[in-house]
């Protein structure tokens, strides 16, 4: 048993219970961040606060919302907007955070790829960062559904049908999922379970192991320069603040991020009191009717690229049919993303500027993607189903050739 | 500046993908439709000089109150809304406002031809006339008859309505706003009878279709919705203004609290931003 | 140095200091999403017209989730001058229908003309006042105003104040 002795004051008892003082040292003024970043390396703790607003959001809605097919809507609709003290504010911060939030993981994501900082030992940041974004999908996904609207169930509709595709057990699948042969009431209560409990936990788990994996190949940083981080660190503790290429979690790495934060806030609230409908759309505050379709459907802007990726087959191959190869592509589009650290050949850590290939891969690659969202919206037909096949395969082959193209950089180098 | 340059590429992506999810898809979707056309300038003109004198006796005489109740002068609706309801299939208004809410050209268009004003016609014809039969006039000059009876019930009406009393006497004949506890008193069965499905409650229309649809919308249905049987009620411009504020209220009444607390909450956060800036600033210098 | 790091921590705590302001003033939104709703307060707010009741009727309501006893009084009950209320020349009892002991709703016992309370053997007269058992006071009265011969349950009128004044006094 430790030693314990009398306490000198509340913060020495604490820790000579807790360490305290040793938590707050590696945690914080003594956890390492490289000194050459841009505010992209902010976009990690602007997620924790879009997080936490989703949350503390999620809480009251939880109050008043009521998960029945019959009074989902007028409990999100009238209650909530209408009645409760600042139900409106509570729904409107979630729904612009679940947006935000996606923008701010797909520029977090984009730019672990121009760094490269994916791979080398940071692979498993890369990767539990992917399970994130699939956990975030799928709690925006169950989140969507809840207010019951027009968009709501035909979405629901739309994506429990994608498991019909599945093989033999597919009719089975859906109807497993669904708890019913149709999107209804079950579906709704089990979307509600998902949503505000069973993923919740599942993302604060995953985001501690990502925190976590981050801790032994450390932060990457602009030139992705190999940092011998326990020398700087001497060098920081020891004065030299300027010549060390580290500085601490708290209080300089924090102090930049919190004025990023604090940009981002100032937008993320302009958009929830004025600028709402890009995430609260229209066609949602119409009630869910089974048999009515909206005339244009479409999810949420940040799955439109791999619902185009679904629809950008649009003709049958042989014997395969159009739904099945569309299929296959949005199953290969929704993982492809997480073995990115194996499908790049070049063992080397660089930005993207220092890999000549690479660089135009990258860019191809997010004007493909933004191309994709676009069409994944505008309504399919004529020329737009061409544009949406065309992206499609170049967002396949992208893929696919990524193993040569990081090759041939790392053999030009030589 | 590397930083600046950093930006510009986030801002170009998600301004280039905002631009094309939102104002270009959306005007692919929704195609922009003719302003609002206050004047009903597809109507023919009336302009004749009405007196409200002789347009109460013409009134009287040409069967309106076989029908319609006035109840500002004290001539209630012959039938209850039951059994107008299923005589005629709808409702018909009481008219003691319709001199002030109703545009007057509509008005005499209205009376003289009920499915031809309200845009109805592809619904309603010989075969299948329109609950209102049309106005042939008591023998003497039909077009001095019409703007009499606009002359009259512009005369009888009041100065000012509630926005409340707007939409009850343009709007409630076929939709509830069941969030202000309006509820349309007809037979929903009667109602997909007559007008093909129900109409839809307009609790949240503020929400789901925007002002600016409504707007357009109210004004001409059949712009957005051709071959809808709605009908266009010829509400003047400021009672039809009245009548999405109405709708409004019903679905977004706490629009004001939103936008004063917005002001706050902006005007703290970038106060909020300035500190955190002159902080980080001061914490950076000592490593750089 | 020693000027540079107050100024740092100047900086730093006004920023700390400011957020703080802006997290305690959400705090205040938190606190009004938990109040009742507009709705719920309005329904705390009911009338009842007594005009219909018989001698020695009694009613029972639900109002804020509790059963209100109006009981109009006969001649032979005995007047209660602190506890009785008057509409018109009748004299009612009002009160909220649960034990002062612990809670149980009593039951009116018509032959003995009280209130007997299951659970523990309290026993009130008509107009509440306990007769036996273990009831620290009598059967509350409910904030009433009275409207002509209509009572309105919820707001506190005059005559409210009036018994509320005599019970501590």
């Amino acid at each position: 048993m430790a030693q314990i002795k009398k306490a000198n004051g509340i913060g020495d008892w604490f820790d000579q219970r807790l360490a305290t003082k040793k938590l707050a040292k590696v945690m914080m003024t003594e956890y390492w961040i490289p000194k050459d970043i841009n505010f992209l390396w902010a976009m990690g703790v602007v997620l924790v606060v879009m997080f936490k607003l989703l949350i503390i959001s999620g809480i009251f809605l939880l109050m008043y919302y009521k998960p029945d097919a019959k009074l989902a809507f007028d409990s999100v609709n009238f209650t909530i907007m209408q009645e409760v003290e600042y139900g409106w504010l509570w729904r409107h911060i979630h729904a612009v955070a679940a947006s935000f939030a996606f923008l701010v993981i797909y520029i977090h994501m984009f730019t672990a790829i121009y760094y490269g900082s994916y791979k080398n030992g940071r692979e498993m940041i890369w990767i539990s960062g992917m399970i994130l974004f699939i956990l975030f999908s799928t709690t925006a996904f169950t989140g969507y559904v809840l207010p019951w609207g027009q968009m709501s169930f035909w979405a629901a509709q739309v994506i429990t049908n994608l498991f019909g595709g599945i093989p033999v057990v597919g009719d089975a699948v859906v109807t497993w999922i669904r708890g019913d042969f149709a999107v209804s009431d079950s579906t709704l209560t089990r979307f509600f379970m998902l949503h505000v409990f069973l993923l919740p936990l599942m993302i604060v788990f995953v985001i501690v192991i990502h925190f976590y994996s981050l801790r032994i190949p450390h932060v990457n940083n602009q030139e992705g320069a190999d940092i011998d981080f326990d020398a700087e660190a001497d060098k920081y503790l020891a004065g030299n603040k300027k010549e060390s290429k580290v500085v601490p979690f708290w209080p300089v790495f924090l102090a930049k991020d919190f004025y990023v934060v604090c940009v981002t806030l100032v937008i993320f609230f302009f958009c929830v009191f004025f600028f709402y409908d890009f995430s609260l759309p229209g066609v949602n505050f119409e009630p869910a009717n089974p048999m009515v379709t909206p005339k244009y459907i479409y999810p949420e802007w940040y799955f439109l690229w791999s619902y185009e990726v679904l629809r950008g087959f649009f003709f049958d191959i042989g014997p395969i049919k159009a739904m099945d190869i569309g299929l296959i592509a949005f199953a290969f589009a929704n993982v492809i993303f997480v073995i990115l650290p194996f499908l790049d050949r070049d063992p080397r850590v660089l930005p993207a500027h220092k890999r000549p290939r690479f660089k135009i891969w990258f860019w191809v690659l997010m004007f493909t993607m933004v191309i994709l969202t676009i069409y994944g919206k505008l309504p399919p037909k004529g020329i737009n189903n061409v544009i949406g096949f065309i992206a499609s395969m170049t967002f396949i082959t992208l893929f696919l050739i990524m193993p040569y193209i990081t090759k041939k950089d790392a053999k030009g180098a030589k | 500046m590397r930083e600046l340059k950093i930006l510009g590429v986030v801002v170009f992506f998600t301004v280039f993908t905002y631009i094309g999810v939102n104002t270009y898809a959306y005007s692919v979707m929704k195609p922009a439709v003719a302003p609002a056309d206050f004047q009903f300038k597809d109507l023919p003109r009336n302009d004749k000089i009405g007196d409200a004198s002789r347009g109460a006796e013409v009134f009287m005489n040409a069967g309106c109150i076989g029908c319609h109740g006035l109840e500002s002068q004290g001539i209630p609706a012959p039938m209850n809304d039951a059994d107008a309801a299923a005589s005629f299939g709808v409702v018909p208004p009481d008219l003691s406002n319709a001199g002030l809410i109703f545009d007057s050209h509509f008005l005499a268009a209205v009376i003289k031809n009920p499915a031809k004003a309200m845009l109805n016609d592809h619904k309603f014809n010989e075969s299948n006339p329109h609950p209102m039969p049309n106005f042939y006039g008591l023998g003497g000059d039909i077009d001095q008859e019409l703007a009499d009876i606009v002359a009259y019930l512009q005369s009888i009406a009041p100065e000012k309505v509630s926005d409340e009393q707007v939409y009850v006497d343009a709007c409630m004949q076929c939709h509830s706003i069941k969030y202000t506890g309006l509820m349309s008193n007809k037979d929903p069965i009667l109602m997909a009878k007559y007008m093909g499905s129900v109409p839809p409650d307009l609790s949240m229309f503020i929400r789901s279709r925007g002002a600016d649809y409504l707007e357009t919308f109210i004004n001409n249905p059949q712009k957005h919705l051709a071959g809808t049987a709605m009908p266009r009620v010829g509400l003047t411009q400021a009672a039809q203004e009245q009548v999405v504020a109405y709708i409004e209220y019903a679905g977004d009444r706490k629009k004001d609290e939103r936008e004063s607390l917005g002001i706050k909450v902006l005007g703290f956060m970038i106060i909020l931003t300035i500190l955190a800036y002159l902080w980080k600033v001061k914490i950076w210098r000592e490593v750089h | 140095m020693a000027e540079k790091k107050s100024r740092r921590d100047f900086l730093g705590m006004a920023f700390g200091g400011f957020a703080a302001v802006g997290g305690i003033m959400s705090l205040g939104a938190m606190k009004a999403s938990w109040d009742p709703l507009p709705s719920v307060q309005a329904a705390g707010f009911i009338t009842v017209d007594l005009s219909p009741m018989k001698d020695g009727e009694l009613q029972t309501i639900g109002w804020r989730g509790k059963p209100i006893f109006i009981l109009k009084k006969t001649a032979e009950m005995k007047k209660n001058d602190n506890r009785d209320v008057v509409v018109g020349n009748e004299e009612y009892a009002v009160m909220i229908g649960l034990c002062t002991h612990l809670g149980c709703i009593p039951s009116w016992k018509p032959a003995k003309k009280i209130f007997h309370c299951a659970c523990h053997g309290g026993d009130f007269d008509p107009s509440g006042t306990v007769l036996f058992g273990p009831p620290p006071r009598p059967l509350d009265i409910p904030p009433f105003s009275i409207d002509g011969t209509k009572l309105v349950l919820g707001e506190e009128g005059p005559e409210y104040k009036r018994l509320a004044a005599k019970a501590q006094g």
